[in-house]
């Protein structure tokens, strides 16, 4: 299930290891996207920490951990295809993976529901 | 995602409701609610440009015109450009300088006069217009009006088909030269045609009153291969072909000469030195610019962003970032910017700082793509 941030990123647990991307509302704000800069593996970082930066064609936009933890992974495949955040925000185009991650901390978060009305307000 | 919310309403072009009803997303600039780009998305509507016929509004910039005995050499007091030398029908890129040799705005001068009556058409910043007039307004002699176009609109239609296209509706615009300018009736609406643009295509400029704007505009539109375009494709558009942005790459503190812009002073100026600035600029077209206007290109696929500082490899900064992003047609991040003159020579290695990191990146020629202008 999928979690969400009021800076526009989606958060997935799975066991204790949570993927972290941008919502498709986030993508369709940015338009075509033309690099990512990740971060590495093994950093620890806390909660609302700027971890990512998305570059489309207009702007630069920093990407925030939602919850704390280690980074795990960054998607290398957005190296070769950033266009990925454009079509596959919520499933191919996802940033890093957290790892020791707190289940309560992601459930804390704004769910599907929540953050469709979240965004009426914007 | 910030918005910017100024407290000042915005004011809107004639063409607002037409941009809405094509999807425009209607961002702030210069005052003005303008297109930052339709559905397409800003990088289709930048290669479709390139491709085939881009339209834009860019009713925001402002139009005026300078009527009497004397404009040109009333003009001529502001500009470097030679505005008496200018011949009818033609048209020209100049700047406005400052007494201390920086760059008050650059626009547009086209002369439409006719029958011993001179008239000069001006096209000036959208951001600069209430200070380039008060300017131009204070320097005129008796016999001189300014007089300001505030109900006109400016469309543009650029890109290789652009002049193909507009000419089934007005025959004689293709035999236009470069920077060419003509009265025409296209779509029943009187418009002021000039072939130039901000992109580095071939295309057109056109001013049209603000009634007439939509026709104009929809007739465009229904015109095979035309697609509206906004302000982000054409900012990716210029910085491509390397031209200024006035109040990034140019402005009261940098010089023609740092600018790269000799080129807009005209000969016999360069003999009169009799314009605002002349003494800065012939001092460093004498002894050398501090500084000099270069185009960069960043290795790898990472855009380097205004105000991105530049250092020489592992050492000193030697300059700024002044415009930079993505190229859709370069297919990889250009920029320009500012570097110390001893290392301003195409292919010099540099580190572009973004976010603290370096990034390898090299001098590189302007423009990015190849102007395609009509010659």
């Amino acid at each position: 299930m999928l979690r969400f941030t009021k800076d526009h990123e989606w958060i997935r647990l799975d066991g204790d290891v949570a993927t972290v991307g941008i919502t498709d509302h986030a993508q369709e704000a940015l338009g075509d996207v033309v690099f990512v800069d990740l971060p590495e593996a093994g950093r620890e970082v806390t909660e609302g920490e700027a971890v990512a930066v998305v570059e489309s064609v207009k702007a630069a936009s920093d990407v925030y951990a939602p919850v704390a933890g280690r980074i795990v992974e960054s998607n290398a495949k957005l190296a070769e295809d950033p266009a990925l955040v454009n079509s596959a925000a919520t499933t191919d185009g996802w940033f890093f993976k957290l790892s020791g991650v707190s289940a309560a901390s992601v459930e804390a978060l704004m769910d599907e529901a929540a953050y469709a009305a979240f965004l009426e307000t914007i | 995602m910030a918005d910017s919310s100024g407290d000042t309403p915005l004011s809107e072009t004639p063409l607002a409701a037409l941009h809405r009803e094509l999807g425009g997303r209607m961002v702030p600039f210069a005052g003005y609610a303008m297109p930052v780009q339709y559905p397409a998305g800003i990088m289709a509507e930048h290669l479709h440009c390139r491709a085939a016929a881009a339209l834009f509004d860019v009713s925001h910039m402002g139009q005026a015109e300078l009527v009497g005995d004397g404009a040109a050499a009333a003009l001529e007091a502001l500009t470097p450009s030679d505005v008496q030398a200018l011949k009818p029908g033609r048209q020209r890129y100049a700047l406005l300088t400052t007494m201390a040799g920086g760059i008050f705005d650059d626009f547009m001068v086209a002369n439409l006069g006719a029958q011993g009556t001179e008239r000069l058409f001006l096209v000036v910043n959208a951001s600069r217009k209430a200070e380039d007039f008060a300017l131009i307004q204070a320097a005129l002699p008796a016999g001189v009006r300014l007089r300001t176009l505030p109900d006109r609109a400016l469309i543009a239609l650029q890109g290789p088909q652009a002049v193909a296209a507009i000419s089934t509706l007005a025959s004689g615009i293709a035999a236009l030269p470069f920077m060419g300018i003509g009265a025409f009736d296209v779509a029943g609406v009187p418009a002021l045609v000039s072939r130039s643009g901000y992109t580095g295509e071939d295309g057109v400029e056109v001013s049209v009153p603000a009634e007439g704007a939509e026709r104009f505009a929809r007739a465009l539109l229904a015109l095979p291969g035309v697609q509206p375009a906004g302000l982000g494709a054409r900012d990716s558009l210029r910085l491509e072909a390397g031209l200024c942005l006035y109040g990034n790459d140019i402005d009261e503190t940098t010089s023609p000469v740092e600018a790269n812009l000799v080129w807009t002073i005209g000969k016999r100026r360069r003999t009169e030195w009799n314009f605002p600035g002349a003494e800065r600029v012939r001092d460093e077209l004498d002894n050398g610019a501090k500084r000099l206007r270069v185009g960069i290109r960043p290795e790898g696929r990472q855009p380097a962003r205004a105000h991105t500082p530049v250092h020489l490899p592992g050492g000193a900064a030697i300059g700024e970032v002044t415009s930079g992003g993505f190229g859709p047609s370069a297919n990889g991040p250009v920029a320009m910017g500012y570097v110390a003159r001893e290392h301003a020579a195409d292919g010099t290695s540099l580190e572009l700082m973004v976010r603290g990191k370096p990034l390898a990146a090299r001098v590189a020629p302007l423009p990015f793509t190849p102007h395609r202008y009509v010659r």
